[in-house]
């Protein structure tokens, strides 16, 4: 309702259609292409099969794994989402004991990847778990049939475990919607005397809700492809049926059916979200706002703020971290750290760095030409890349294969005719197939970001730039980039941080004697000794954590310069 | 600033894979052999340096699990793939179904590897056994002995324990269980056996130990070197999982314990077959095949060398005699089964 009053200044340039140059056409298309390959080569794989094997899906597969899929993504959307939103909320708009130190733990948990998490949590929590074990010998029982504990091998158990460090996604979209809200707009509906929980109800989440939902489909996507972690707690997704047909049913065909049928759910619902947001503009009007200005609170309120907002933390960070510290210590295992380790921990920052820095480029380029101009090849191509996030891993790998070796081949034939050397596979053979893929993976998050941040830019400013003289060029690299900024440090960082983490399609694309930190956490786990992991499974948290507080610092920057009254 | 230091940061990453990408490509002349393996390499790392040691070639490897075979066959003519070793023969048949492995004429092979450890046309070879046995809670069961058939017993009921019913150990399982008794009589067992389950299933081997110690369940379904694993290893907790357990090798009525095996294939289009050759021959020596059962807790394939203790505790094995082409064939019959019953659910 606010915003859209605000519309009225910018629609002009919104609407009006602008021709965009012949390169950066041909650019678009071309990652509009990219992003589409490994789609169009699942298209083919399935299309390669007969419909066998369905009458044997729906019979027997299908209703109880799209059961167990819904009941985890409703899940991880409730328990996720309202634990992201509350403590945005709460360490927003709020001050309690311990509010200065969680705002910088809060987002942590992003660096601890899922399967890991996974692991940890059954250690920990299962019937001869840690946490039972000492139960036992306190209370005396001897069987696990005398008492009634959780069971963590199970979907609940699922639901916790992803809940526990998927939510940053989340946090993260909403604690930088809800900063950088107008004050006066909360202010004015205090004094018209509502309440904070209606203020939070009926201001702050509907205008943060472009930003929640970006960060909401990142961890459900997560959630969705996951393999690892559901499959080890006992939860029969979609996915995990995609790898039962393939590999205990041999037949890969049948597999990508099914994947196609999840990826149509999947763009269903991107679309569905777009719908609902189509005539809602979040712009707000250029000049700085104040931001809300938090609230004391007193005896019992803030300390239930402040357990609220330590629980996650204590679940995502705090447990996962200090088991595998524990086990380290407890294994001798830094003795692990040698010359193949930190060339591990080389390749591992490499691939990510790299990959990071071409799909930041690459997500510059699609969201200007957007902005710049509305025509269905830049909508086209934006949609297009929110569909490789929508791929699980092990599928956006198997996709992209067949054409990664069939360039290779291409150059390897020209290669011969040209010096008559054999050239061997040039981007399989290196790591140039993982750095594709996770550039693929991750390119949404960039444009997601990215879009999400300049949508909430007024077009006036735009307006004013033109009306000046400014060319295109000027107006991208003087006004998008420096106002993208923010958004653009943010998607840096959760990339970097995904990449680190990334398993499965860095599993399949890798060239010989080549691994990172996750493939070796995944070796160990794979020989049932995923202690032993424990030292790589910690400098996994402990590199992501390095851009994870550069994501806090710059984020926690901002409000100090936006508080001081400029309006 | 912040921001400029992390970008620093980036370049320098960038740089170093730079670097690595350069020193991958320059190693061409020396002898090479390239593994790519479903096993981890760390298990079979000692063989593999001894086999460098005694041959000067340089062994590089690859370990990826699920899709190995799709990748060696999109690869295609120019993949470096020399030697395929994998696990289970689901595994192994699926390579050769798969067009990426080929023929090989051994005799040193041959001489070692009973028949029905290896492929008659020599697409793929065992070099190492397990058992998939059953663990028993040595305070709550007394018998030594049981039946595959028995754990279908309604006497077992709420006290079995095992993983996912679609893993590739449980699949082979079932599908030796089919190849015994039919199709029929084996969905039965499954349905009954699915009614004995204390819990859903899920984790790993070593998880139903923990839950037989824990005293969810009395028996669970495991393979044989997971207990040596557990019992030999550093860690003080999987020690007690170990102990909680006695290993009873079950067998089929009129028939004996249902054993997998490890093995080895030569791959499609191996660009350094002489060296693979080597290898291949070299997993059967004596030498290695000795290193193989004490680091792996495996039965080794050649006959006169020494079980692992642990393992050897156990008894003596007797195989099943049904032969392991026919369960790959039978493998997603299987599957479908475990569907069927909704084993899993």
């Amino acid at each position: 309702m606010i915003a859209r009053t605000q519309t009225a200044i910018g629609f002009s340039s919104q609407t009006k259609a602008k021709r965009i140059p012949w390169w950066l056409s041909a650019a678009l298309a071309a990652v509009g292409l990219l992003v589409l390959l490994p789609v169009g080569a699942l298209l083919g794989i399935a299309a390669e099969g007969d419909a066998e094997i369905w009458p044997h899906l729906i019979a027997n597969v299908l209703p109880a794994s799209t059961i167990d899929t819904i009941a985890l993504l409703a899940g991880v959307a409730l328990v996720a989402g309202s634990m992201g939103v509350t403590t945005a909320w709460l360490v927003t708009a709020h001050r309690f004991p311990g509010r200065n130190i969680l705002v910088w733990l809060l987002p942590l948990p992003l660096a601890v990847p899922t399967y890991i998490t996974a692991y940890i949590y059954v250690e920990i929590f299962d019937s001869a778990g840690l946490v039972q074990m000492a139960l036992r010998d306190f209370m005396g029982w001897r069987s696990r049939s005398e008492y009634w504990f959780p069971e963590i091998r199970s979907l609940p158990g699922c639901i916790l475990v992803m809940s526990a460090v998927l939510y940053p996604y989340i946090y993260i979209a909403a604690r930088a919607m809800f900063l950088t809200q107008s004050a006066s707009m909360l202010e004015v509906a205090r004094t018209l005397g509502a309440s904070r929980i209606k203020l939070f109800r009926i201001i702050a989440l509907p205008l943060a809700r472009p930003a929640l939902a970006v960060g909401l489909s990142l961890a459900l996507l997560e959630a969705l492809n996951d393999i690892g972690a559901s499959e080890y707690l006992g939860v029969r997704t979609l996915t995990v049926s995609v790898y039962n047909t393939w590999l205990n049913r041999g037949s890969l065909a049948g597999a990508a059916q099914i994947a196609c049928v999840m990826l149509a759910f999947v763009v269903g619902l991107i679309l569905i979200e777009r719908y609902g947001r189509r005539d809602r503009r979040y712009a707000l009007s250029p000049k700085r706002h104040r931001t809300v200005h938090p609230v004391t609170l007193k005896g019992g309120r803030a300390w239930t703020a402040s357990l609220l907002c330590a629980m996650p933390v204590l679940l995502g960070f705090i447990l996962p971290t200090g088991f595998l510290l524990r086990e380290t210590l407890r294994g001798g295992l830094v003795e692990q750290f040698d010359t193949d380790f930190l060339a591990h921990f080389m390749t591992t920052i490499g691939l990510s760095v790299v990959a990071t820095l071409l799909v930041l480029a690459l997500a510059v380029l699609l969201v200007s030409a957007a902005r710049l101009s509305k025509n269905s090849l830049t909508k086209g191509a934006l949609l297009a890349a929110g569909l490789g996030y929508a791929l699980p891993g092990t599928v956006l790998a198997l996709g992209l294969m067949t054409p990664l070796v069939g360039f290779d081949n291409l150059i390897g034939t020209i290669w011969r005719h040209l010096t008559g050397e054999r050239l061997g596979l040039l981007l399989m053979g290196a790591a140039g197939g993982i750095i594709i893929a996770y550039v693929i993976r991750f390119l949404s998050i960039a444009t997601g970001s990215l879009s999400a941040g300049l949508d909430r830019v007024s077009p006036s400013l735009e307006d004013a730039a033109r009306t000046l003289g400014a060319s295109r060029r000027e107006m991208v690299w003087k006004i998008q980039i420096p106002l993208m900024r923010p958004a653009l440090a943010s998607a840096a960082l959760l990339i970097f941080v995904d990449c680190i983490k990334e398993l499965p399609a860095t599993l399949l694309l890798r060239p010989l004697n080549t691994e990172t930190l996750s493939t070796l956490v995944y070796n160990y786990a794979s020989r049932g000794r995923f202690e032993d992991g424990s030292l790589a499974a910690l400098v996994i948290v402990l590199v992501g954590l390095v851009p994870v507080i550069q994501l806090v610092r710059s984020a926690e920057a901002q409000p100090k310069a936006a508080e001081t009254p400029v309006s | 600033m912040a921001n400029l230091s992390f970008a620093r940061g980036l370049l320098c990453g960038a740089a170093a894979l730079g670097a690595l990408a350069g020193s991958s490509l320059s190693a061409s002349a020396e002898e090479v052999l390239n593994i790519y393996t479903t096993r981890e390499p760390g298990l079979i790392k000692p063989v593999l340096d001894e086999f460098t040691k005694e041959t000067g070639i340089k062994v590089n490897t690859i370990f990826i699990n699920n899709g190995l075979e799709e990748r060696i066959r999109t690869e295609g003519a120019n993949s470096p793939a020399d030697v395929i070793i994998t696990v289970d023969i689901g595994r192994l048949a699926a390579a050769k179904d798969y067009g990426v492995t080929q023929a090989v004429k051994s005799e040193a092979l041959e001489k070692v590897i009973p028949a029905a450890y290896r492929d008659p046309e020599g697409h793929w070879f065992g070099i190492a056994l397990r058992g998939r046995v059953v663990y028993a809670s040595k305070e709550r069961v007394k018998q030594d002995k049981i039946s595959y058939e028995e754990l279908a017993d309604p006497k077992w009921k709420g006290k079995v324990c095992i993983r996912s019913g679609q893993h590739l150990y449980n699949i082979s399982l079932i599908a030796a269980m089919i190849a015994h008794k039919g199709e029929a009589k084996a969905e039965e067992w499954l349905k009954g056996v699915k009614a004995n389950l204390a819990k859903k299933p899920s984790g790993g081997d070593r998880e139903q130990a923990k839950d037989i110690l824990a005293g969810v369940c009395d028996i669970a379904v495991g393979n044989t070197y997971y207990v040596s694993l557990m019992l030999n290893g550093k860690d003080e907790e999987q020690k007690k999982w170990g102990q909680a357990i006695n290993v009873i090798l079950p067998t089929f009525e009129g028939g004996g314990t249902h054993v997998n095996v490890s093995g080895l294939a030569l791959a499609k289009n191996a660009p350094n077959k002489a060296n693979a050759m080597k290898f291949m021959e070299y997993m059967v020596s004596d030498a290695s095949q000795q290193i193989h059962a004490e680091l792996n807790s495996e039965y080794p394939i050649k006959a006169g060398i020494k079980i692992h203790p642990t393992i050897a505790s156990f008894g003596e094995l007797k195989a099943d005699n049904v032969q392991i082409a026919k369960i790959a064939e039978l493998r997603k019959k299987a599957s479908e089964l475990v569907d069927k019953v909704g084993f899993d659910q």
